[in-house]
């Protein structure tokens, strides 16, 4: 099977075609379930050649397939290959699985939307270009899956592209993208001057004998760096993700919980031999991921959309995974990656229904006592909602245990304090959420009210499936503290740890076991502590946060204006680009262009008008001339 | 002793002072009158050569030249009388449509 | 005593050209060509082409001048146009113009030197006898075009003068 694994991503790209032409004259049903279908088939795929990868011993499991040969220029050959590997096969399968169950759920959600076909024909085609992203055995490759889901990210977040806020939320998208995109190019190019490759195994093998700290690598790992701060939204480019929000929720749970927004992770850890080579991207990395988690959770605190709260979510788990490979603990961070979709997915689909049920509100302070009124959406939210915070038993703890974990041994404790603190938050505000959306009494309009329902069975089945993944999925990397196997990590191994690079993985002097069962109780006290404080603040006393606001009004006012950053960027950015590009445009397209090739035609004229003047008619001028005309001739021939 | 050159330079200066006639008088006749100057001082050039090179070819030349010379001025003189039927001027000047 | 004709005959040559270019009547400028013909008929015959002096006086003197002054006196010219006209670059132009024009003549002719000696003169070879068998026999061809030439002339005159015959002598230009 691994050597028709090309079939991944070649189902959905059929169903693209399919939905694309035939789509808008099909019924609702056959679209929704031809696209689900397909990506249902590249699922199965996946986990058949999972199972062979499986039954392969651990040094031989990394196949390349090839595909075709795609550019071969001078010394640059990028073909057009499947890797297919311990970390491809995880995201394959998180990839294919997420995108099925929530390809499932459009069917329900997306019902009665005039663009239903076009919806379904960006979704699959979205999930074409992650799986090449996660496939590709060279950077090229990978570079164009990264392209591609930025595309569709842009045609998805504008979907209703008639309402010009959900439209400019799109290029927004777009446009900060390639700021990290441009990034991305520049490492690819500056690896193919260094290395002559940009093929994963030969870039890693090449690179092995480079010294520790070499400049050209920082470098490289640096520009690779600022692709995965734009696609994954990191600071500083993590502006779009909420605005993002503008989308249909299903896009949002899929692209910018589980999949897309892990791209840069998945690239990251890929490359893990060469930022292992450069310890001070590697920090940076682990700067930024640490910054972002707790920046991100503290705008969480205060904002009142229900989605907007789970997109700043979003950013500070993903600064999690950012934080677990900056210090070197890659497969957690993919491990982090795995769980993350599984609960994230599973808040945004709940979220969704929750916004379904309430005929299109999304802010939490017009929500309320539904959890009566829409029970299954209650029960997986709240379970999500206990995985997120890190309790145990559920797959999140373990992951994020892990990191916390990592980021203490690693020597770098104020990185796990800043970790430790943000965890805290992130239990405080995902139980704000739901004890606002949830618990209390309804403080709606009494027309929403009325039509408050639970969700079809299309809608509620993946929410189902996703909450028992959030609770079980942890169980694959059960660290050994705990009597597990630490299987995940072990999977991941051949890839994300290189034994002949000796001195580089500071094997982080593995602390004692008492201080791992230390660690993991502080971290539980720390989620409790926050999830006390929100029942206090919005079950016991619902006037606390109203008087906290009053008594903190600048702070108040500054989280949730979200520090601000968009008007800054406006300010800074964005209107001096409009205004250069104004008088640029004046300067070099009006004035210069323009006038050169308005000049060539007024000098033509002009020159037409002056030299016509000798055509005097007179008879005598005409005859003066062609003396004169003689007299150079003669001239001419007398005195050469 | 008077020799080709003398000839020479005396047929270059009526053609001179013919291409000044021609060139600085406003009448049409008179014009035309320096055109005749012109042409008889080619053919005392031709005659000069004839003479001092022996051959009689010279002379034929310029034979010839004083029959298309008698053409020319006869055609001439008629389209001068016709453009002074319509333009009531003899003044060059005053012919002056053949422009921009 | 050739010399002295020679430069009698110059002098006459040059006054009477400059005769022409100058005078404002345009009489004055007829009578100027025609002592300029006659001088140049005195030159063909020191030249030994003696017939060509003569077809000089009759056609060139006795022909074409008459042929001007009938024309000159039949436009009875009641205005003449300006000697010196307005515009004066036009007029110094033209008299530079001649200028440069001697100039680059005296460089050309005077720069030959002629191996024919004039010793060896033979005084018939201008002769109508000569004149005529080689015409005759050489030249015939150009001969007969020539006389074709002068047929046109005649018709072509005539063609232009013409008006037609319903319309009044001067029509309304």
């Amino acid at each position: 099977m691994i050597n028709s694994v090309w079939l991944i991503p070649l189902f959905p790209l059929i169903g693209v075609l399919f939905n694309g032409f035939f789509g808008k004259k099909l019924p609702e049903k056959v679209v929704g379930w031809f696209g689900s279908l397909m990506v249902g088939f590249s699922f199965i795929v996946a986990c058949l050649a999972f199972f062979e990868l499986l039954g392969m011993d651990a040094e031989h499991r990394s196949v390349t397939v090839p595909v075709f040969n795609w550019l071969v220029s001078g010394s640059l050959s990028a073909a057009a290959s499947i890797l297919v590997d311990p970390l491809s096969c995880v995201m394959m399968l998180v990839v294919a699985g997420v995108s099925f169950l929530i390809h499932i759920y459009s069917i329900g959600y997306m019902h009665g939307d005039n663009g239903f076909a076009r919806y379904f024909t960006y979704l699959n085609l979205f999930v074409f270009f992650m799986l090449t992203l996660v496939m590709g055995d060279n950077y090229l490759v990978m570079f164009i899956g990264w392209e591609g889901v930025g595309l569709c990210s842009y045609l998805l977040i504008g979907f209703w592209f008639e309402d010009d806020e959900k439209a400019n939320a799109g290029k927004k998208a777009f446009i900060v993208n390639r700021i990290g995109d441009f990034g991305f190019l520049v490492g690819i190019m500056l690896m193919f001057t260094t290395f002559g490759t940009i093929n994963f195994l030969g870039v890693f093998q090449r690179a092995a004998f480079f010294p520790v700290g070499s400049g050209v690598i920082t470098a490289i790992t640096l520009c690779l760096f600022l692709g995965a701060v734009g696609k994954s939204a990191q600071i500083p480019l993590y502006v779009w993700l909420p605005d993002a929000m503008a989308g249909p929720t299903p896009v949002s749970a899929l692209i910018h919980a589980a999949t897309m927004v892990t791209a840069g992770v998945y690239m990251v850890a890929r490359s893990n031999i060469l930022y292992s080579l450069a310890p001070a991207s590697l920090y940076v990395v682990a700067i930024v991921g640490a910054a972002t988690a707790i920046f991100a959770a503290t705008i969480g605190l205060v904002q009142n959309d229900i989605k907007k709260v789970l997109a700043y979510s979003t950013v500070s788990q993903l600064g999690y995974m950012f934080l677990a490979c900056g210090v070197g603990a890659f497969g957690v961070g993919i491990f982090h990656l795995v769980t993350h979709a599984f609960f994230k997915a599973l808040l945004f689909l709940g979220s969704g229904s929750v916004i379904h049920a309430m005929s299109g509100e999304q802010d939490i302070r017009r929500m309320g006592g539904l959890k009566n009124k829409i029970p299954i959406t209650f029960a997986t939210f709240f379970i999500a909602t206990l995985a997120i915070s890190g309790i145990p038993g559920l797959s999140g703890f373990f992951s994020k245990d892990e990191i916390l974990f990592k980021a203490f041994a690693s020597g770098h404790t104020w990185i796990w304090l800043i970790g430790l603190v943000a965890a805290a938050l992130t239990a405080f505000y995902m139980f704000r959420l739901v004890f606002l959306t949830f618990y209390g009494q309804f403080r709606g309009e009494k027309s929403v009210a009325a039509h408050i329902h639970e969700s079809p069975p299309s809608m509620t089945i993946p929410l189902i499936i996703l909450a028992v993944l959030s609770i079980i999925g942890g169980y694959i990397g059960l660290p050994r503290a705990l009597a597990g196997g630490a299987w995940f990590e072990g999977w991941l191994e051949p890839v994300l740890t290189h034994p002949e690079l000796h001195g580089l993985h500071e094997t982080t002097a593995h602390p004692a076991l008492s201080t791992e069962y230390l660690l993991m109780a502080l971290s539980i006290v720390v989620a409790l502590v926050g999830i006390l404080l929100a029942y206090q603040m919005y079950r016991k006393d619902p006037d606390m946060p109203g008087r906290l606001a009053n008594r903190l009004k600048t702070t108040y006012n500054v989280l949730l204006h979200k520090y601000y950053v968009d008007e800054i960027y406006n300010a800074a950015v964005v209107q001096p680009l409009l205004k250069i590009s104004d008088i640029l445009s004046d300067l070099f397209d009006m004035k210069g262009i323009d006038g050169l090739v308005n000049g060539v035609g007024w000098i033509i004229v002009a020159t037409g008008k002056g030299v016509r003047r000798i055509q005097t008619g007179f008879v005598q001028n005409y005859a003066l001339f062609m003396g004169m005309g003689i007299l150079i001739l003669l001239g001419y021939l007398l005195f050469k | 002793m008077v020799s080709l050159p003398h000839y020479l330079v005396l047929s270059a200066i009526l053609f001179c002072l013919g291409v000044i006639g021609v060139l600085t008088r406003k009448n049409i006749l008179i014009i035309f009158m320096c055109i005749e100057l012109m042409l008889n001082s080619v053919n005392l050039t031709f005659i000069a050569f004839a003479r001092h090179l022996g051959n009689v070819e010279g002379q034929i030349f310029v034979f010839f030249v004083m029959a298309v010379a008698a053409a020319e001025v006869a055609v001439g003189l008629a389209i001068i009388v016709v453009l002074f039927r319509f333009k009531n001027s003899v003044d060059i000047d005053s012919l002056n449509i053949m422009k921009w | 005593m050739e010399a002295i004709l020679f430069w009698v005959f110059a002098v006459t040559a040059i006054v009477s050209a400059l005769v022409v270019i100058l005078a404002k009547n345009p009489i004055t400028s007829a009578l100027g060509l025609i002592v300029t013909f006659f001088v140049l008929a005195g030159y063909y015959v020191l030249l030994s082409a003696q017939f060509l002096a003569a077809v000089q006086v009759i056609v060139y003197a006795g022909a074409i001048m008459v042929l001007f002054l009938f024309v000159i006196m039949l436009l009875n010219l009641q205005k003449l146009p300006d000697m010196f006209p307005q515009k004066r670059t036009g007029f110094l132009l033209g008299i530079a113009v001649g200028g440069v024009f001697f100039l680059m003549a005296l460089k050309a002719l005077t720069g030959i030197s002629v191996t024919g000696s004039p010793s060896q003169i033979d005084v018939d070879m201008g002769s109508s006898a000569n004149l005529g068998t080689r015409l005759f026999t050489t030249y015939l061809l150009p001969f007969e075009i020539a006389s074709v030439l002068l047929l046109s002339a005649i018709i072509g005159a005539v063609v232009l003068i013409r008006q037609s015959p319903d319309t009044d002598q001067t029509p309304e230009a």
